[in-house]
Order: C-alpha cells, then structure tokens, then sequence
C-alpha cells in the first residue's frame, strides 16, 4: 500500500475506572489508503462508532496512535455522517449544508455558493429552502452527506448512514455514493452492519469482532463498479463474510 | 362551521356574562358603588381618556412593565445559559438559588422602597426579580434538555469553544424553551406592575388605588379592562413573534 491516509497502531479505547472498565477497541491496527472506500462491519456494540469518534477526536483512545496524513491545505481532514442525519431543524436545508463552512473565511455568498454546489451533487437543488422537517429520511441523510461533503474533507467517515431508510432508499443512496465517490475520489470509512450493503460498495471490508473489538477479518473487494447486486462473485463474498461473523459470535 | 358555532358560543357566553353583571347591580342585589354596572364604564372611561390621567397612567406602567421585563428576562436568560451550560456554576449557585427562589416578588417591596425611594425604579425592580426566576429557570430547563447529539455535530464540524457551542447549538435549539418561559413571564410581569404601584409608583395600579379610596369602582374596573386588554395585545403579539422564531417546526 502507498502511504495510508489513515494509520491506526495498537488503538485502545476502554470506558470507565476500575470496576466499571469497559474495554471497547484493544489493539487495533487499521491502515486506509488514499481514495479507497473502506466498510466496517461487526456486531452491535463492539466499538465501530467508537472508532470513528476517535478519528473525529470526539473520544480520547486510552493507547495506540492515529496518524491522519490530510492535505497540508486541508481545514477540516475529516467530515462524519451519522446514522440520524442530525440536521440541525432551526436552519433551512442550504444553512445546513453550509454549517462547516462558518468560521472558514468565507463570505455568507461563497458558504451558499458552495452549499448550493454540494445539494446539486446529492440532487437535491430544489429543496434548498426547506425546513429539515419538510424532508423524507431519504432526503435528509442525502443533505447530511452535501454538509460532509461540502467541508471538502480528505476522508468521509460514515456511521450506519442508510440503516434507517427502507431497502429502496438505501439502495438508491448507495448507489448515488458510489457516485459521488468515484467522482470526488474521497476516502470513506463506512460502517454498517448490512453485508449486502458492505459488499455493493466496498474497496475492502474489513470486520471488527469482540469484545474488545479487534480486526478479525477483511477481504478485498476488485469488482468493477456499478456493481449488480445479484453479481455471483458479490454474493460469494457475501456468503463468507456471514460465515465469518457467525463463526466469530459463537466464538465469544 | 365548527369555528362560527365555537365563535357564537364565546360571544353568546359573553353576553350572558355581561347581562349578568348589569342584573345584580341593577336589581339591587349588589349596592352598585360596589360593583359597578358594565354599562357605566365606557362613560367612566371617556372622563379618565378627557382628564387626561388614563394615557399617562397607562404609559407610565408600560415604561416599568417593559424596563422590568427587559431587566428580568435579560438577567434570566444570560445566567440561565451560563447556569445550564455549566455544571460548576450551577453547583456554586445551586444553594444561593434555593434560598432565593422561594421568596416571593412582593416581599422585595420594603427593601425596593428603602434602595430606590417611592421611584419608576423600584417598581422596575419589583417587576424584574418576578420575572427573572420564570426566565432563569426556563432558560437553564432548555439549555440541560439540548440533544447532545446536535452538540456533538458541532464539535464534529469544529466548533468546539463553549461559545460556539452556545452560539451555533445551545441557543437556537433551546429558543422554544426560553420561548415559554418569556411568555410566562409577560403574564406574571402584569401583576407585579399592579403590586408594585399600588405603593405609590405613578401607573394603572396607583390610580386604581386612588379610585378604589374615593370608591369610585367604575374607574377600578376600567382600569382593571385595561390591563386585560394589554396584556392580551401583548401576549398576542408575542405569540405572532414565537410562531415567526420558531417556524422551523413542524
Ligand atoms: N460514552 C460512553 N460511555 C460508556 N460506554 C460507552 C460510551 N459509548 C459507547 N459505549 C460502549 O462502548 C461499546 C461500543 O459502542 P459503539 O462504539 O457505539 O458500538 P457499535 O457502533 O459497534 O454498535 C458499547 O458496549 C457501548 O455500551
Ligand atoms: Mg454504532
């Protein structure tokens, strides 16, 4: 691999003192390359989320070292999309999209300009006026991803994003992410919990098992893209990745 | 058709309210120094408008009402944020706040009178601390109740400092909260202007008092219309204002 992107060595992440310790993450050591599309998978509660709040610095790691090797001109490296869009209701869709941008230097004019710029890319141009609760859950986890995206961020770190939205709005969004990835070349750490979903837009899956959560798997994925869903190469490394993570949970 | 029938039911219940009202006095039941007839009032009301004494009461006691309510919701809200922000403060405060908060406006008279004299000021005061603890602890309520996940999208995006974090976060989502409690406020304000004046502070409450000696009642409750109507001016226009700040919600 050529200089990873994002280096993590020996990451260990424990909750609480003493008797109430919670180790969460032992151990972890995960290397992303630059533009590749890397989907965590794992149990509920083995720590995924806590890894991406670590990268983000929302949560200190108790050992261990992330290295991020961001663009020297990048303000903000990394830009999160979390599982509930988390739109903040006081401010229309636009002024969402444009939160990160306040504080960056840019005039109110160019922070809509570049708003405007990220909802065309997640084809929501014409609702830049509403109110997030004028939105479906499809719409608004899609004005979530222009406000990530719109911090021009190295890497777009992705928790569960589309767990939420039916099976047909999360096949459209994931589709459309594979979109805006090939056309962006960002780096995505996307987490889930649905192989089917894991395998459909992933460069490499990679599998967190425990607890503590640890590496316990990955698999490359060299498919070309778009990729069918019933692709029988697809649904093989579906299959294994399932047999993976039951053989893993009876484990425990 | 449902909202004529509830209109002609209000206006009906009205009616039947003020014919009631008319009849006991009338009917002797009542002695009418006591309780004025409804149909005496607007003649009172043209004598108080012709001297006079009803605009300047009347502006007079807006002037405390809003500097009290200015002075109180201000105070309210500042250490309402600072109080629901910030654990250490709330702690420091926690017992000076027990001890404060039961004492009612009132028992500030005596020493309102003894700082500022028989003055606007004292009246202002009386007003302020009526309001502020309405406000404080409305305000501290929605600042604790903010989601920590929209906390958390600030930070992610950022804005880390406690004063982004109130700026981009805190204020706005606690705005419906605040919101309630001004309301509150606004009705509770109303009395303490009455009380406060009715010590002597020039306004409505002064000159009903001066009416109320002279049992002059008509001009009593023209005073007490007054305020009712004001107060619904005011609550109505603040309601129009709640629903423009707050037309984010569904
Ligand atoms: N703030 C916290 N304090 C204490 N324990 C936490 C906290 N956040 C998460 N945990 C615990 O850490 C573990 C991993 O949580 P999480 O990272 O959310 O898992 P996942 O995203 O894989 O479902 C869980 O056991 C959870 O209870
Ligand atoms: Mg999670």
């Amino acid at each position: 691999m050529p200089e990873p992107i994002i280096d993590i060595r020996a990451l260990s992440l424990a909750y609480g003192e003493g008797e109430s310790r919670n180790v969460v993450l032992e151990s972890l050591d995960l290397a992303v390359a630059r533009g590749e599309v890397l989907v965590i998978v794992g149990e509920s509660g083995v720590g995924k989320s806590t890894l991406l709040r670590v990268l983000m610095g929302l949560s200190r790691p108790s050992g261990g070292s992330v290295a991020v090797h961001a663009r020297p001109d990048c303000r903000t490296p990394m830009a999160m999309v979390f599982q509930d869009a988390r739109l903040l209701p006081w401010r229309r869709v636009i002024d969402n999209v444009a939160f990160g941008l306040e504080g960056s230097g840019l005039s109110r004019g160019q922070r809509r300009e570049r708003a405007r710029a990220m909802l065309a890319l997640v084809g929501l141009s014409d609702l830049a006026g509403r109110w997030p609760h004028q939105l479906s859950g499809g719409q608004r986890q899609r004005v979530a991803i222009a406000r990530a995206l719109a911090v021009e961020p190295d890497v777009l770190l992705m928790d569960e994003p589309f767990s939420a939205l039916d099976s047909f709005t999360r096949e459209g969004l994931q589709d459309e992410l594979q979109r805006i990835t090939a056309e962006t070349g960002k780096t995505v750490l996307f987490v889930t919990h649905d192989i089917d979903e894991a395998v459909t837009i992933a460069d490499r899956v990679v599998v967190i098992a425990g607890p503590p959560g640890r590496i316990a798997a990955e698999v490359r994925i060299d498919l070309p893209r778009p990729r069918l869903r019933r692709d029988a190469t697809l649904q093989d490394i579906a299959r294994q990745l399932r047999a993976e993570l039951s053989r893993r949970s009876a484990e425990l | 058709m449902q909202l004529i029938r509830s209109t002609a039911l209000a206006a009906a219940g009205l009616l039947a309210f003020l014919v009631l009202w008319e009849a006991v006095p009338r009917l002797g039941l009542v002695n009418p120094a006591f309780l004025p007839p409804p149909s005496t009032i607007p003649a009172a009301f043209l004598r108080e408008i012709e001297l006079g004494v009803w605009l300047t009461a009347v502006l007079s006691s807006l002037s405390h009402y809003v500097a009290g309510l200015c002075a109180g919701a201000g105070a309210g809200i500042a250490l309402g944020l600072v109080s629901g922000m910030s654990r250490g403060f709330e702690a420091f405060t926690a017992w000076v706040v027990r001890l404060l908060r039961p004492i009612p406006g009132l028992a500030w008279v005596p020493f309102a009178i003894i700082w500022f004299g028989v003055e606007p000021s004292a009246a202002v005061f009386i007003i302020a601390v009526g309001v502020f603890w309405i406000v404080f602890f409305a305000t501290q309520g929605a600042v604790r109740g903010v989601d920590r996940d929209l906390v958390e999208v600030a930070q992610a995006f950022g804005f880390r400092g406690p004063l982004q974090r109130l700026v981009k976060i805190l204020l706005p989502a606690a705005t419906p909260g605040i919101l309630v409690g001004l309301r509150t406020a606004l009705g509770q304000a109303w009395m303490a202007v009455v009380a406060a004046e009715i010590f002597g502070v020039p306004g409505v409450g002064q000159r009903m008092m001066q009416a109320s000696s002279l049992l002059s009642t008509d001009i009593v409750v023209v005073y007490m219309l007054t305020m009712a109507g004001l107060y619904g001016l005011f609550d109505s226009a603040f309601v129009a204002l709640q629903g423009w700040l707050l037309r984010w919600r569904a």
